[in-house]
C-alpha cells in the first residue's frame, strides 16, 4: 500500500475543477468528451463499467465470477473493521470489489479483459483481485485470447489482508509468467493512478504496455518519497510522460483512440493457433 | 509469591534487572580471574537467574518487540551468515545495465559440498558501510543485478539461496526514473520460472516487495525473531490509523511474526534462534540455518526440474482466502 494524494470526486454543480490544469471547466464538456479536460487534455478518473463501455463492442461483455468476496483473515480492525470498510466501498462504488474480469471483444477480436477500479479501496490488491486477474490470465491462456488488463490502483497491496494481499503479487506474476512463456499476448493499460504492489506485479509484465495520458505511475507513491527526500520532486515526476521518457512505456494514447489502438495491436502480435 | 510479582514485571523492568546481573556477573568474574576471592556457587546462581528472566522476557515480545528485535543494530546480516555458512565465497557485481547496487549482495560459494548461489540484501555493518548500502534498501539496478546473477546460476545448474533483510526497495527519485516496480515485478516473474532449486529465508527484516523482488522459491523459511509483512507497521499505522504511534497495534493486527507466518500458511519451517536472539550467539543461529539449508538442498536436488517449477507455480496460485457465493 502506498500515500496518494487526495483527489476531490467530482462535484454536483456545473463547473469542476480540472485536476491536471487547475481551470474550471464546463462539467458538461468534460462528460461529453469521455471525461477528459478540454483546457489540458487531462483524463478524469472514470469507472471501470463505463471504462469497458468505451473500449468493448457493445453488449459484448460477459462477466466472470462477479460474487467473489473477500474474507477477514486476519480479523482485521483499524478505526473501523475490514468487512465494514468493504461494505462502505460497495455503497460507495457500486462495486463488489476493485477487479472487474471477464470476456468481450475489441472491435470484434475475442479478449479476456481485467480492470481494477480506483473507488473501490483505493483499486488494492487483496485476495479477490489476485484471484481475478489470476483466473482470467489463465482462461486467456486456456482460450488462447489475447489478456487485457487496466489497472487504477492507488493502494497497490491491501494491507487489511496483510501477507495475503503480498503474495498476490507473485500469485499473478506466476500466471502472467506462464501465459506469456506460452505464446500468449498481454496488453497492460495503466490509468491514474498505478502504484505500488500491482506496478510491482501484472501491470508492468506486459509485451505492451500504454498508460493514459497523465496518469500517476510508480512504484512508492509520491507522498512517500517527498517524506523520505526532503525534497521538492520535479513537476511531471512519476506521471505518463515522465515514464515515457525513461523508457517504461511503449506509448501514451488517449482515451478516445484506446480502442482502436488496441485492436490494432492485437491484429499485429496476437497469433491463434 | 516471589514469582507471582516477577510475572507482573514489564519487559523494561525486566531488561534492567538483566542488566544489573551482568553487571554483577562481570563483577564477580574479574575477583575471580584476580584470584581475589572464588564465586563459583553465586555465579552459578546469578547465570541461572539471567537465564529465567531472559526466557521470561522472551514469552512476553509483542509483535512489535520482534520487529524491532529483527531490526536490532547487533543483528547478524547477510553478510555474517554468508561468512559463517559459505566457504570461498565469490563476489559477484554489477547489474551490466546501471550500476553496482551494494544493498544487494551475490555470489557464488559452497555450503559442504555444494556449490550454490547466494543473493542477499545488504544493510552494512558500520555507518559509513549503512550509507553505502542505503541500509539495505535496494535500487531497479540491485534488483537486476541479482536477476543476472540468477539467470546465470539457473544456466550452470546452481541452486540458489536468497537471504532477505530490507525495510523495503528504495523510495526515491532515482529508483523510479530507472523503473523500481518494473525491476521488482520483472524479479519477481523471472523467478517463477528459474529452472533451478530456489530457497528463501528471511533473516530479519522482511519489507513488502522490496523483499519479494528476491523472495520467490521453492522452500520458504523465517528466522524466530524476524517480520515479513506487506507495509511497515509505522507506514500502515500512518495510512489507517492516521497516526504513527498506533504502530505496535498495526505490527500485532498485520500479523507478521515468524510464528503468524507459520499459522498462515505462508511459511514452511521457522528456524530457531537462541535465547536473546540471534545477535546472542550469530554462529549458533547460522548452524541452524546451514543444517536447515543442506536438508533441503538435498532434498530440492532430487525433484524433476518440470516438477519443481510447476510446484513452485501452484504453491503461489493456492495462495488467497476469500469466499464464492
Amino acid at each position: 500500500m502506498v500515500f496518494f494524494r487526495k483527489k476531490k470526486d467530482m462535484p454536483n454543480g456545473l463547473w469542476i475543477s480540472c485536476d491536471g490544469c487547475k481551470n474550471l471547466v464546463y462539467k458538461k464538456t468534460v462528460e461529453e468528451s469521455l471525461s477528459v479536460c478540454p483546457e489540458c487534455d487531462y483524463h478524469f478518473r472514470i469507472f471501470s463499467r463505463d471504462r469497458l463501455k468505451l473500449l468493448l463492442d457493445e453488449d459484448s461483455f460477459e462477466e466472470y465470477w462477479p460474487d467473489m468476496t473477500p474474507c477477514n483473515p486476519l480479523n482485521f480492525f483499524d478505526r473501523m473493521s475490514y468487512p465494514e470498510r468493504v461494505s462502505a466501498d460497495r455503497q460507495k462504488s457500486g462495486l463488489k470489489e476493485a477487479a472487474i474480469v471477464g470476456k468481450g471483444s475489441i472491435n470484434g477480436y475475442e479478449t479476456m479483459i481485467g480492470i481494477t477500479d480506483p473507488a473501490f479501496i483505493m483499486g488494492s490488491m487483496g485476495s479477490v483481485v489476485g484471484e481475478k486477474i489470476t483466473r482470467i490470465t489463465e482462461k486467456a491462456m486456456e482460450q488462447q485470447l489475447p489478456l487485457v488488463i487496466i489497472s487504477g490502483s492507488g493502494g497497490g497491496a491491501r494491507m487489511q489482508e496483510g501477507i495475503f494481499s503480498l503474495m498476490q503479487m507473485a500469485k499473478t506474476s506466476a500466471a502472467i509468467a506462464k501465459f506469456q512463456k506460452a505464446g500468449g499476448l498481454y496488453i497492460s493499460i495503466l490509468t491514474d493512478p498505478s502504484l505500488g504492489g500491482v506496478m510491482a506485479s501484472f501491470a508492468s509484465l506486459a509485451d505492451i504496455t500504454i498508460a493514459e495520458p497523465k496518469a500517476l505511475i510508480g512504484f512508492a507513491g509520491p507522498r512517500v518519497i517527498q517524506e523520505t527526500i526532503k525534497r521538492t520532486l520535479p513537476g511531471n515526476f512519476q506521471r505518463a510522460e515522465f515514464l515515457l521518457e525513461h523508457g517504461f512505456l511503449d506509448m501514451i494514447v488517449h482515451r478516445k483512440n484506446m480502442k482502436n489502438e488496441i485492436s490494432r495491436l492485437i491484429e499485429y502480435l496476437h497469433v491463434s493457433q | 509469591m516471589e514469582k507471582m510479582a516477577l510475572r507482573e514485571r514489564s519487559i523494561a523492568e525486566l531488561e534492567n534487572m538483566m542488566l544489573e546481573l551482568e553487571h554483577r556477573i562481570e563483577d564477580l568474574e574479574n575477583a575471580s580471574l584476580k584470584g581475589e576471592s572464588e564465586h563459583g556457587a553465586e555465579l552459578q546462581y546469578l547465570r541461572e537467574e539471567q537465564e529465567k528472566i531472559q526466557k521470561e522476557i522472551f514469552s512476553k515480545l509483542t509483535p512489535y518487540d520482534i520487529v524491532k528485535l529483527a531490526r536490532h543494530p547487533l543483528r547478524p546480516l547477510s553478510t555474517d551468515y554468508i561468512g559463517f555458512i559459505v566457504e570461498d565465497f565469490v563476489e559477484l557485481h554489477g547489474d551490466k545495465r546501471f550500476g553496482d547496487d551494494k544493498a544487494m549482495v551475490c555470489g557464488l560459494g559452497k555450503i559442504d559440498q555444494e556449490k550454490v548461489l547466494i543473493v542477499g540484501h545488504r544493510k552494512g555493518k558500520s555507518t559509513k558501510d549503512r550509507i553505502a548500502c542505503n541500509f539495505g534498501m535496494p535500487n531497479p539496478e540491485g534488483y537486476r543485478k541479482a536477476l543476472l546473477k540468477m539467470k546465470l546460476a539457473e544456466k550452470f545448474h546452481l541452486p540458489i539461496i536468497t537471504l532477505i533483510d530490507t525495510p523495503g526497495a528504495n523510495p526515491d527519485i532515482g529508483a523510479e526514473e530507472r523503473g523500481q516496480a518494473h525491476a521488482i515485478a520483472e524479479s519477481i516473474y523471472e523467478m517463477c520460472q528459474l529452472r533451478t532449486p530456489i530457497i528463501n529465508i528471511v533473516i530479519g527484516e522482511g519489507g513488502s516487495g522490496g523483499a519479494l523482488g528476491i523472495g520467490i522459491g521453492d522452500k520458504f523459511a523465517i528466522l524466530e525473531y524476524a517480520y515479513y509483512s506487506v507495509i511497515s507497521p509505522e507506514g500502515c499505522a500512518a495510512i489507517l490509523w492516521k497516526n504513527g504511534e498506533k504502530a505496535p497495534v498495526a505490527a500485532k493486527s498485520l500479523q507478521l511474526t515468524a510464528k503468524d507466518l507459520l499459522n498462515l500458511g505462508i511459511v514452511d519451517e521457522v528456524i530457531p534462534e537462541p535465547l536473546g536472539a540471534a545477535h546472542k550467539d550469530p554462529g549458533k543461529t547460522a548452524e541452524t540455518m546451514k543444517s536447515y539449508l543442506l536438508k533441503y538442498l538435498h532434498q530440492l536436488k532430487t525433484i524433476p526440474t518440470d516438477t519443481l517449477i510447476e510446484n513452485r507455480y501452484n504453491r503461489y496460485r493456492n495462495i488467497g482466502k476469500y469466499l464464492e457465493i
